[in-house]
């Protein structure tokens, strides 16, 4: 379209009553929920606001008026865009009014009653906070001709600016377009007055808008769309040109100017413009010619096939489209002088464009992973010429190590990092998971790698991160170190890791920074430049580290103690219906009913709640796609049975003993099967009390029979395969879906699995019945909270819930060395059921109470430190 | 009626507001907090046979503890405040409902900015060269027009925008009859509650023939970058902006830290002063709020920097002292320049749209 296009506004009209039967119809017979999707189509067909009317005789209006807007208000997709209130009674408009949040304009008001109403109602939609439309019409009449239209716009205009003080650039002129072609003679200067009345308006009534009701212009031609969409376009077309720069139209059905035919575009202009007198039986005669129904379905559009191959290259690298790759390579292969050309050539540029438009926000993660998989594919096809060609290597930006650091599992961020990083041409090593530092330094050795990348999840991996770091300072290392992943912080970078070693150590938050950085720290110059600049930034952070002086004074733990949680027990505890171990599976079309979404979004570097950032402004594209790509892989999964859900639940009768929890083997609490040790909270307390998770079961001096659960769940049996199947064939899109996916239905799993022992393996809540949303803001009875969080946050209880649950038995799912969970996709925890116990930080304890826990661990006082570490006290 | 007539405190307003950023004050509940006050201290003498409890009813306390509320305006002042709220965050007719107090609504607007008044004229006497301003403030209620509160029917509403009018229209009155110096709508998480604070504000001015400043700041409720009713800052703004108001901003939910971004978005689109109180942080899983008073200062020194704020204060969890500290860490920096903008027509849904 046509410059002049981009700034014309398209008003949606089908949410009309007197305009749509359709609409009409829904809306009498109160069947709104059908009449949201006339409006959702609007918005979504490209209406840029939409036109709400329901002057209706046989309609409470301004009911219906009320009830549409307060239903639109809590649709997102459609009240994103702001609402015209359509309606000729001003209390249908008022009540409207009140109802949008906002800022919507007004259709319409005119001098038809007089000034004094003009004015007031002006006053009116001024002190509501409304545009309003100003219709040609006076005391004696609707404007017909280009000096009537002229003379009552330019007199509202000076009433409105002058007496009410109504900001110009908020009114809107409506010079009313009537029907041409009507066989009356007094008709066939219409779209003429109107055309030039606007030119006109539009210099003598500066800022001010013009607008029009598109459709009256062929209202002659009833029955046959495609005349009345051709009569409408070129209509716009010079409309648009003299200054009209808003119409009400049905933006889904607008042909393009240009392409009319010839014979029939003529025939119309003739009729629009009032070029010869014979214009309206002229059109009639070849208007059958054009009877149809409208166009043809909108086609895929191909033209970019047409494009020079470099170009073709370059569009499905940045659409990510890998249905012709192959072909324009081995097209482009052809045509170069060594195979190798191609990569350094075209398919570099094309990742040059997907990398500076990556740079500017105007391209997300998900779609640059994409474009990686089309690289991928076409390196793929390139690789075997190459190799016969026997020639160097390709020179790549640089050579970076990856890996997840030993006794970690975890690799969705880094695999992540990987991709990205390749699309903008460096080598990566990418060492996968669980690797020792020895592997780390010695590859990166033996490889002669540019700097290494250090992930992890867990937080005991924040130590062998700090440990790695020692090791290269002292093995000689002198290359960058990057430091990512979940638990990791520029603070931790800056207090525990950085001193430790003297070459550059980079905290990068996401994937996003990841390429910036890398770049950064490869060229000579500007790594010592950035050098500087992270030594004094983790100075500064350092320095505010120091100076944090915690808000809340420690307690010693006799004082925490005292002023334990003492839950009610007057009620006394549900005693679970199953006792025991039992192993649980679930399928995955139930499960995936359970997801927790945001974070999912929040792994592919995209914030925001879902479901609302799939209508995000920025984002939401991307959200809706990548969204629409996870389903997909799940429906993949699900009918192709390539991930397992196993689980395995145990629920025993246990009491408390000081802060920790004896489990024992029957109800005759006779004999011991395990002790879980727990951590209490040790800061002052005003007005709540220091909690402890033992708190929450009933003391074994009290006599009272009390109750823990254990669980662990995985949703990733078979993911490390079905991840490497898709990376091997080049897709590590779809490869981090999966372990994406797979995550999330582990945590759907355990979800799910709370609620099946809420209502029936335990019992205690048996009537309880929440929606998913519900599930996962917590709103039901009980916790389960999961050692290496906040509120048991020492990860080596994991081994008692394998012992008590026989885990790896049952489940397969393994524990590493550093307690992270194998597969990666796995979630454990225990489960207490006193209505009061609630989720808690245990934060920062003190030196007692790590002697304490040591004693009560059998752990020498260096080992206890070592597992507490990330909540010592500095 | 174009020419409205200007009142002197708008004028002085403007003027030190011109050339200096102006501090707000602090939060007003966390004070109250500190007192650790019983049932009884809440019903005072007055209220002592009232029928249900009233503790938490902190806007009572103009009422049953005015010496409380007037140290606290006081304490304000005294760490550098300008501009003080009254103690009326919850003193419509409708959120007093929960006491069943509506019928005291009036009484206790009056009060709040009554007591105000004196601190704000008391400080003034003291230091005539730095004029301190009083802020009548109008809460959000404890009801949305447009959200319904029930998930199964969506078209529902708890209030309507005349119940909301009427309930603000008695509470503006009662203000400027207090001697109020401007109007304050604050922590707006559903546009049209404000609207029709802004209807009722407007009203109120013409019947009275007196029109004060009206200062605006909303609320964006998470990292969505929306209010609670859905709308973008830019989009809340254009909702906003036929009040031509004194001031627009945000406050309350969020730190600092990640209040900035959003700050940033309506100074680059607001024609008017533009305000920003944060809370001290987000609140800890025991709802108390973490970030002292010199890295909250930190923070605002360098909105102050880089242009972004003419008028700063705190929200939630602040006190007097972080005042003190956001005080010191602005003096001298020079307010941002209010930006001219082509009049185009600023359209919103939940999305902004400029034509």
């Amino acid at each position: 379209m046509s410059a002049e296009f981009s700034t014309f506004i398209n008003i949606g009209e089908r949410t009309n009553v007197t305009g749509s039967a359709r609409f009409k119809r829904l809306i009498l017979e109160g069947d709104y929920e059908t009449a949201l999707d006339v409006a959702r189509q609007q918005v979504e067909n490209g209406a840029q606001i939409i036109d709400i009317n329901m002057d209706e005789a046989m309609l409470d209006s301004k009911q219906a008026m009320i009830t549409f807007l307060n239903l639109i208000a809590s649709e997102p997709d459609i009240s994103r865009v702001p609402i015209m209130i359509d309606s000729s009674k001003w209390e249908i408009i008022e009540a409207g009014l009140k109802c949008v949040q906002g800022k919507a304009i007004v259709n319409s008001i005119s001098l038809k009653e007089g000034e004094e109403i003009f004015l007031n109602q002006a006053k009116l939609i001024k002190r509501y906070g409304a545009a309003t439309v100003v219709m040609a019409f006076d005391e004696t009449g609707q404007a017909d001709t280009q000096a009537r239209k002229v003379e009552i716009c330019q007199r509202s205009y000076k009433l409105l600016t002058e007496e009410v003080g109504f900001p110009p650039e908020d009114i809107i002129f409506d010079p009313n377009i009537f029907a041409v072609a009507t066989g009356i003679e007094e008709h066939d200067n219409y779209a003429v007055d109107f055309i030039e009345a606007t030119r006109e308006i539009r210099k003598t009534c500066p800022y001010s808008h013009i607008s029009g009701g598109l459709s009256n212009i062929s209202f002659s031609f009833r029955g046959n769309n495609p005349v009345r969409e051709a009569m409408h376009s070129v209509f716009l077309y010079h409309a648009i040109r003299a200054g009209m720069d808003m119409a009400i139209v049905n933006a889904g059905q607008l042909e393009v100017y240009d392409e009319i035919p010839a014979e029939l575009r003529d025939a119309v202009e003739d009729v629009i413009l009032n070029r010869r007198s014979d214009a309206t039986e002229r059109l009639l005669d070849i208007a059958p010619n054009y009877q149809g129904d409208g166009k043809a379905a909108a086609k895929e559009d191909l033209s970019w096939r047409e494009q020079e191959v470099n170009k073709r290259l370059e569009h499905a690298l940045v659409k990510g489209i890998t249905d012709y790759i192959i072909e324009d390579t081995e097209e482009a292969r052809q045509q170069a002088e060594r195979p190798l050309h191609v990569i350094e050539g075209p398919l570099m540029d094309g990742m040059n464009v997907v990398g500076d438009l990556f740079g500017e926000g105007k391209m997300f993660l998900p779609q640059v992973v994409k474009s990686a998989r089309v690289m991928k594919k076409a390196v793929a096809h390139l690789q075997p010429y190459i190799e016969e060609e026997k020639s160097d290597d390709a020179k790549s930006n640089g050579k970076i190590l990856l890996a997840t650091v030993k006794g970690d599992v975890h690799d969705i961020g880094k695999n992540i990092v990987g991709v990205v990083l390749q699309c903008n041409n460096f080598e990566v090593i990418d060492l996968g998971v669980m690797v020792p530092a020895a592997t780390i330094l010695q590859t990166a050795k033996d490889e002669n790698v540019d700097m290494i990348g250090l992930s992890g999840l867990i937080t005991p991996s924040l130590d062998e991160m700090v440990h790695v770091a020692k090791e290269m300072e002292r093995q000689g290392f002198d290359i960058p170190l990057l430091i990512g992943g979940a638990t990791t912080s520029k603070a931790h970078t800056a207090v525990k890791i950085e001193q430790n070693y003297h070459a550059p150590v980079a905290y990068v938050p996401n994937a996003s920074r990841a390429v910036g950085v890398c770049q950064r720290l490869l060229n000579k110059a500007s790594r010592d430049i950035y050098a500087q600049e992270l030594a004094k930034e983790y100075d500064t952070v350092r320095e505010q580290h120091a100076r944090k002086k915690p808000r809340s004074k420690p307690v010693t733990l006799e004082q925490a103690r005292e002023n334990a949680f003492k839950p009610d027990f007057t009620t006394l505890p549900v005693k679970p219906a199953s006792l025991g171990v039992t192993p649980v599976t679930a399928d995955l079309a139930t499960l995936r009913n359970y997801i927790d979404w945001t974070p999912f979004f929040l792994t592919w570097s995209l914030a925001g709640k879902y479901p609302r950032i799939l209508e995000d402004e920025v984002v939401g594209e991307q959200a809706q796609s990548l969204f629409n790509d996870a389903n997909a892989m799940l429906d993949k999964i699900i009918e192709e049975n390539s991930l397992q859900a196993k689980g395995v639940i145990g629920l025993f009768p246990a009491n408390r003993v000081n802060d920790d929890v004896e489990i024992y083997t029957d109800e005759s609490r006779n004999q011991v099967q395990g002790v879980a040790h727990h951590l209490r909270q040790q800061t002052l307390k005003d007005k709540f009390a220091n909690y402890c998770l033992a708190d929450f079961v009933a003391e074994k001096s009290s006599g009272i029979n009390d109750y823990v659960g254990a669980f662990a769940v995985t949703g990733g049996i078979g993911e490390d395969e079905l991840a490497d199947s898709y990376i091997q064939a080049g897709d590590d899109y779809n490869g981090i879906m999966v372990k994406a996916v797979a995550d999330r239905l582990a945590e759907a799993f355990a979800e799910y699995l709370h609620e099946q022992v809420r209502k029936h393996y335990w019992g205690y809540a048996a009537n309880e019945s929440l929606s998913n949303e519900e599930l996962i803001r917590e709103k039901y009875q009980g916790i389960r909270p999961a050692p290496g969080y906040a509120a048991c946050p020492e990860h080596t209880e994991k081994q008692l819930i394998w012992d008590l649950l026989s885990a790896e038995q049952h489940t397969g799912m393994k524990l590493t060395e550093s307690y992270a969970m194998w597969p990666g996709a796995s979630v454990s925890g225990w489960y207490f059921a006193h209505p009061d116990s609630k989720y808690f930080a245990v934060a920062k304890i003190q030196a007692d109470q790590v002697e304490d826990y040591a004693t009560r661990k059998g752990w020498t006082l260096e080992e206890a430190e070592k597992w507490l570490g990330p909540n010592l006290s500095d | 009626m174009s020419q409205r007539p200007i009142s002197s405190a708008q004028a002085s307003l403007t003027e030190a507001a011109q050339k200096r950023i102006l501090i707000l004050d602090g939060a007003m509940g966390t004070m109250i907090q500190r007192h650790k006050l019983e049932e009884e201290d809440y019903r005072g003498t007055q209220f002592a046979d009232w029928h249900c409890d009233v503790k938490g009813n902190n806007d009572l306390l103009v009422l049953t503890q005015p010496d409380i509320i007037y140290q606290i305006h006081c304490d304000y002042f005294e760490a550098g405040a300008d501009i003080i709220e009254t103690n009326t965050f919850n003193a419509t007719t409708i959120a007093m409902a929960d006491y069943d107090m509506q019928a005291q609504s009036r009484d206790i607007n009056l009060a709040a900015a009554k007591l105000a008044r004196k601190a704000a004229d008391e400080f003034t006497a003291k230091t005539p060269e730095k004029p301190r301003f009083v802020a009548g403030v109008l809460g959000p209620t404890n009801r949305t027009a447009s959200i319904s509160p029930d998930v199964n029917d969506p078209g529902k509403r708890n209030v309507t925008f005349d119940e909301l009018v009427e309930a603000y229209s008695e509470s503006t009155e009662a203000l400027i009859e207090g001697g109020v110096d401007l109007i304050m709508l604050e922590t707006i998480f559903d546009t049209l509650n404000a609207k029709a604070a802004a209807f009722a504000v407007e009203s109120v001015f013409e019947k009275l023939g007196r029109f004060l400043p009206v200062m605006v700041s909303g609320t964006i409720t998470d990292a969505s970058g929306r209010t609670l009713s859905g709308q973008t800052a830019e989009a809340f703004y254009y909702s906003m902006r036929h009040i031509n108001p004194f001031s627009f901003g945000l406050n309350c939910a969020l730190g600092p830290d990640l209040l900035r971004q959003y700050v940033d978005e309506v100074a680059n689109v607001s024609e008017c002063f533009i305000s920003a109180h944060p809370n001290a942080g987000l609140p800890n899983e025991f709802g108390e709020y973490d970030m002292e008073g010199p890295e909250m200062a930190e923070h605002i020194k360098e909105w102050a920097q880089s242009g972004l704020v003419n008028i700063v204060g705190g929200c939630c969890g602040s006190t007097p002292e972080h005042i003190r500290d956001i005080a010191n860490a602005v003096k001298g920096i020079a307010p941002r320049q209010l930006p001219e903008f082509e009049p185009k027509m600023r359209l919103s849904g939940l999305e902004p749209f400029v034509h």
